[in-house]
């Protein structure tokens, strides 16, 4: 057969495609299960170190016995009905601040103290950044917080990961006279304007940095009711 | 015997003398973005040399019923498919490697290395010298990136594989980390500084 011909590499294109799509759709199916697993442990390790601890090897086990409680609440404060952990706040974000399914988290640390943990989701230089906010039972002391990146510069942006980053935010306050205002993430040296808890931002990493400033400011906004009903309890 | 010794250049001349990075100017994109660091360098490293050796033997194995106006689509397409199949299996295996190999995943598919190896040795050769061939290749590729990313983790983060290594009293005296060393120009000039030396032992690697 002439391997020049049209016909020839019409078939072979054909054949090319349909042999590698069933090997990547097999590949594809065939692993699902395993990684949502992964994924799913991923995010219950993400969640804990928010915590300040260490996720154990058994990271489900450690899940089930520090988050003593999880459920969503809507910009009202209010409690609604739904699965905390299945939500994703990629597509939460994009939607108005009322419309918002909110996920809680609920854990009792060792010593019997009870934090908030706040999911946080926003853009860094060069895609999503995100990250976990755990609060003390005021709802304005930050305990720790964890933050995560996808394809942010190593040595530069993708330094939020690190514990020197993040460790910055334990202590600062939420809210300041009874009013929600997030800490933000400035030039070392500077301070914000408005008055609000601030921690040094990394140097160059700017963008990054600020991506995180911005993150803090809008995933919060819209728990400002849940928080202040903490607060008044 | 004559194909041993063929065997033999084929995996060995890639590490100096035939350089994809510093003697072909392949995988230069690559060299900059993620050298930064010693451990993405390493892991992207390995990543490429299993890609390449494996894209290699494929395109080895159908070379001959490969019509020749559509090569390049094919060399893709396996390539492609590859390195998709192996970053699944990571997600589902050994998901921390596959969470720092996220972004570089994308990467190997568009190294240049790859289409250069596919297109100048597998559609040649047969299976055996063509895994030789990508797995040289990819050492060698390996070796520069691992050199870039020690120097530039060392001069501009004080650290190696994330442990300090420069002494706190040298802080003390003064010393200051270069920043400069993590943006990605100075990849470039690192990767210059060893071509310079590279070729300043190799005297029949000169131009005149």
């Amino acid at each position: 057969m002439n391997k020049q011909s049209n016909v020839y590499t019409v078939i072979y294109i054909i054949i090319m495609v349909v042999v590698v799509g069933v090997a990547l759709a097999f590949t594809a199916m065939s692993l699902k299960d395993r990684q949502n697993d992964n994924v799913a442990a991923d995010k219950m390790r993400q969640i804990i170190s928010s915590l300040r601890l260490a996720p154990q090897q058994d990271v489900k086990a450690q899940f089930a016995q520090v988050i003593t409680d999880q459920y969503l609440v809507n910009s009202q404060g209010e409690r609604i009905d739904g699965d905390a952990f299945a939500v994703n706040i990629a597509n939460e974000i994009k939607k108005p601040a009322a419309e918002r399914q909110l996920p809680v988290y609920e854990a009792h640390l060792a010593d019997g103290s009870l934090k908030y943990i706040i999911p946080v989701y926003g853009a860094g230089l060069w895609g999503p950044i995100w990250g976990y906010v755990a609060l003390d039972d005021d709802a304005s002391t930050i305990y720790g917080a964890f933050f995560n990146h996808e394809g942010e510069t190593p040595g530069l942006g993708a330094e939020i990961t690190k514990d020197a980053f993040s460790s910055q935010f334990q202590g600062k306050q939420m809210f300041k006279n009874g009013e929600l205002l997030p800490v933000a993430v400035v030039k070392a040296g500077q301070a914000p304007t408005n008055g609000a808890d601030y921690v040094d931002g990394i140097s160059g990493g700017t963008i990054t940095s600020k991506g995180v400033s911005a993150m803090l400011a809008d995933c919060f906004a819209p728990y400002n009711a849940f928080l202040q009903s903490i607060r008044n309890k | 015997m004559a194909e041993k010794i063929k065997n033999k250049t084929v995996f060995f001349n890639p590490f100096s003398k035939n350089n994809p990075v510093i003697v072909q100017i392949l995988g230069i994109c690559s060299a900059l973005s993620v050298t930064a660091k010693l451990e993405p360098a390493i892991v992207m490293g390995l990543s490429v040399i299993a890609v390449l050796a494996f894209s290699n033997v494929i395109i080895s194995l159908i070379r001959n019923t490969i019509p020749t106006s559509i090569r390049i689509i094919v060399q893709l397409v396996v390539v492609a498919g590859l390195v998709i199949i192996v970053s699944e299996l990571l997600k589902a295996y050994a998901y921390d490697v596959s969470l720092q190999l996220s972004v570089f995943i994308g990467l190997i598919i568009t190294n240049c290395i790859l289409m250069g190896r596919l297109e100048a040795f597998a559609m040649a050769n047969r299976p055996w010298p063509s895994f030789l061939d990508g797995v040289g290749n990819g050492v060698g590729y390996t070796i520069i990136l691992v050199i870039v990313a020690f120097f530039r983790e060392l001069l501009g983060c004080g650290t190696l594989l994330g442990f300090q290594v420069v002494p706190n009293c040298f802080y003390q005296a003064g010393y200051v980390n270069n920043g400069l060393m993590i943006l990605p120009p100075m990849a470039l000039i690192v990767v210059a500084c060893i071509i310079w030396v590279h070729r300043s032992y190799n005297k029949d690697l000169q131009e005149n």
